[in-house]
């Protein structure tokens, strides 16, 4: 369980990032935290592993305040993915995948064979082990990522804009496999994202951030969509434009959903 | 400490800042040498960075050129052009231009090379002559780059001037090799702080020339304010 | 080629003294531009003005810096410590330059995603920071390595001994096969050390040649 109790982050130089944010991340759950660019989305998912520290309130995870940890251990048992991956160019997938067991003294044998176990839970075939990342294409490089993160085994993973770089296609493939890993491990996933049909897609919960960490609205996907809270909420998932409003329409026996501007979406069956 | 203070006493003797042999003299001598070996080197590097810079190819050619430029000894074409062509100042001065070349042709074409691709074509596609793509719109904007070459030779051929004396009798490195030679230390010491001042002066005056091509070249500053040039380093 | 028949071990004495000046030499400017260049790149503040007067440092001509360097260190002006100094000299002051570019070009990505693994900063240094600014360095120790060949022929002007002596020796006696043979045994010895730099760098970086190689695999 992650909380943040009245977390806010000021720059010296009167930037505020964060103002006063409160949440709670049940364990197990996958709550995403979804806004703009500014709304401080990756400021609060990096005060968990203490890359940033709050100048303002506290985290806790299982109830210990993370101040009084230290961040480099820390870190090592929380698993952390972001954009394109942040995989080390100058180390194989294998060691890429195995960097946190090495660093915390396990034998090279055990992280070696721990890192093929991963890859072949992230649906990487084990042959790719021995290429550098760059060798390797976007959505692969994805999954060493993710393959990565949870090479410690952690409770927690962080994960940052992770499929933002990669193509629709790809990324729809890679919610999936998430989907699939979080139904068999279950951990509790904190998930930054400005893309709003993935984080309705991935979010147990969904937190629709304003600029400066300012919660707009929170809720399952269904009761964003049923009642936006605001006109900013409405704007933000495109409730105001037509896109989450559907009709049916019918064509050849068969009722189709279309959208108000008359654009098929599916069937209904 | 001493000898710092002999050597204040050796610039401060009289007659040594007048005359044929004085050191105005000498100076104008080491600036006069410096200046036309870089003019010379110009005359073949500009043409020649503009024409491969602007078609835009040769960079393994001019690669290959600096590399090897920086491998060959200074003094060892200065002593080979000595035997060839006596102790003039015809030696130091053909050594000189061709010390200048390469730093200088490295500077117009990487200055030309790190503009946008799309802007000369651009250029070409609103009806620039070739010419008038390369006159208007590439030198101007590969100024600073050409203006870092143009520091770069002229530094190290202001160094090496002062080996000229070692073949001919000619700048301030006559007061270096004179007190080598007569194991006057004070000597050395007075003529390789005057040697040290005037590069050190070259610099910041370069230095300032190239932060005023960059405005030409960038007048909103949208570029990295970084002072680079072409590095080398092989004079004396 | 008939001077060099009956002089070659004149000449290999002089490229080994040759060499004794500019390894030293190199080393340590590589040992003094990592440390200097690291805290610039970390401090901006400092890093301004170092790399600043590395840039005047290195406009400083050779010849009088040479007969400068007594005074400072006090070192015998004929000696090859004044030599091995003189030449550090220039190659920090270019070196600090190529450290605080290879740190500049790791990328933050890669770095963020290394701190938030759980690197330490000792961790950082030499698992992603070093490894990665390497090809950058690298490129700068070339430059050093082949500048300081050429420059240790200078010494022979202060009577240091090494193939400069060849060029120095051979002017005076007007033999035209020794300066010759100076200068393509110096250029020489100038490539061989970039050809095993250039290997060495191969070596230590796999990861950037098979970048360059290495066929992207289409995800299955």
């Amino acid at each position: 369980m992650i909380e943040f109790e009245h977390v806010a982050k000021h720059y010296p130089d009167g930037t505020v990032a964060v103002r006063d944010f409160s949440l709670t991340v049940p364990s197990h759950r996958c709550v995403v935290l979804l806004g703009s660019s500014g709304s401080g989305k990756t400021t609060l998912l990096r005060m968990v592993n203490r890359m940033v520290d709050p100048t303002g309130g506290r985290v806790l995870i299982d109830d210990a305040d993370v101040r009084d940890s230290d961040p480099v251990a820390l870190r090592r048992s929380i698993g952390y993915v972001l954009q394109s991956g942040g995989l080390l160019p100058h180390r194989t997938v294998a060691d890429n995948v195995a960097t946190v067991p090495l660093l915390t003294g396990a034998t090279r044998r055990a992280a070696r064979s721990r890192a093929l176990e991963l890859l072949g839970r992230v649906g990487l075939d084990e042959s790719l082990a021995q290429r550098y990342p760059a060798q390797l294409s976007g959505g692969q490089q994805q999954r060493v990522g993710v393959a990565r993160a949870l090479a410690a085994d952690p409770n927690i993973l962080l994960m940052d804009e992770p499929f933002g770089a990669v193509d629709p296609l790809v990324r729809r493939e890679l919610q999936d496999e998430l989907l699939r890993l979080q139904s068999d491990l279950g951990k509790t996933i904190l998930f930054v994202t400005h893309d709003v049909d993935e984080a309705f897609r991935l979010g147990d919960e969904v937190i629709v951030l304003r600029p400066q960490a300012e919660i707009a609205q929170r809720g399952t996907s269904v009761e964003i969509l049923a009642q936006p809270a605001d006109d900013f909420v409405r704007g933000f998932i495109g409730a105001d434009r037509g896109r989450r409003s559907l009709r049916l329409a019918t064509s050849g026996g068969r009722q189709v959903a279309v959208d108000l501007e008359g654009h098929a979406v599916g069937i209904l069956e | 400490m001493s000898l710092l203070s002999e050597a204040w006493a050796w610039l401060a003797v009289e007659g040594r800042w007048s005359g044929p042999a004085g050191i105005p003299a000498r100076t104008a001598q080491h600036l006069a040498v410096t200046g036309v070996a870089v003019l010379l080197g110009a005359v073949v590097a500009v043409p020649a960075g503009i024409l491969v810079g602007h078609a835009r190819r040769g960079a393994g050619w001019v690669a290959a050129l600096m590399g090897g430029a920086r491998a060959v000894p200074s003094l060892g074409l200065l002593t080979l052009f000595g035997l060839w062509l006596g102790i003039g100042v015809e030696a130091p001065l053909l050594t000189l231009a061709v010390l200048a070349v390469p730093s200088l042709l490295a500077g117009v074409y990487s200055g030309f090379l790190a503009i946008d691709e799309a802007i000369p074509q651009a250029a070409r596609a609103v009806g620039l002559s070739p010419g008038q793509v390369v006159v208007l719109v590439e030198l101007p904007l590969a100024l600073p780059v050409i203006v870092g070459g143009l520091r770069a030779a002229t530094l190290q051929v202001v160094a090496t001037a002062t080996l000229a004396a070692y073949t001919s009798d000619y700048g301030l490195g006559r007061y270096l090799f004179a007190g080598l030679k007569t194991r006057d230390y004070a000597q050395m010491l007075a003529g390789s702080l005057i040697v040290i001042a005037l590069a050190l002066a070259l610099e910041l005056l370069l230095a300032a020339l190239q932060r005023a091509a960059r405005r030409v070249a960038d007048p909103a500053h949208t570029s990295d304010p970084s002072g680079r040039r072409p590095s080398r380093k092989d004079h004396p | 080629m008939t001077w060099l028949t009956g002089n070659w071990p004149q000449v290999l004495e002089l490229l080994v003294g040759h060499l004794v000046l500019t390894v030293p030499a190199v080393g340590l400017s590589v040992l003094l531009a990592l440390p200097l260049g690291r805290l610039a790149w970390r401090l901006p503040r400092v890093g301004g003005p170092l790399l600043a007067a590395a840039t005047l440092l290195y406009a400083v001509p050779a010849l009088p810096l040479l007969i400068v360097i007594p005074v400072l260190i006090g070192t015998p002006l004929r000696s090859s410590a004044t030599m091995i100094a003189a030449l550090t000299v220039y190659g920090v002051a270019l070196l600090v330059r190529s450290v605080v570019d290879g740190f500049g070009a790791v990328d933050r990505g890669v770095r963020d995603a290394a701190v938030a693994v759980g690197h330490s900063p000792t961790g950082m240094l030499w698992r992603v920071d070093l490894p990665l600014a390497l090809p950058v360095i690298l490129a700068g120790v070339r430059v050093v390595t082949v500048s300081t060949v050429g420059l240790v022929t200078i010494g022979a002007l202060i009577g240091v001994p090494s193939l400069g002596s060849l060029l120095t020796d051979g002017f005076q006696r007007g033999i035209v096969a020794e300066v010759v043979t100076g200068v393509v045994v110096t250029v020489a010895l100038a490539l061989i050390l970039d050809a095993a730099l250039v290997l060495a760098g191969k070596a230590l970086t796999p990861w950037a040649a098979r970048r360059a190689r290495g066929p992207v695999v289409v995800s299955r």
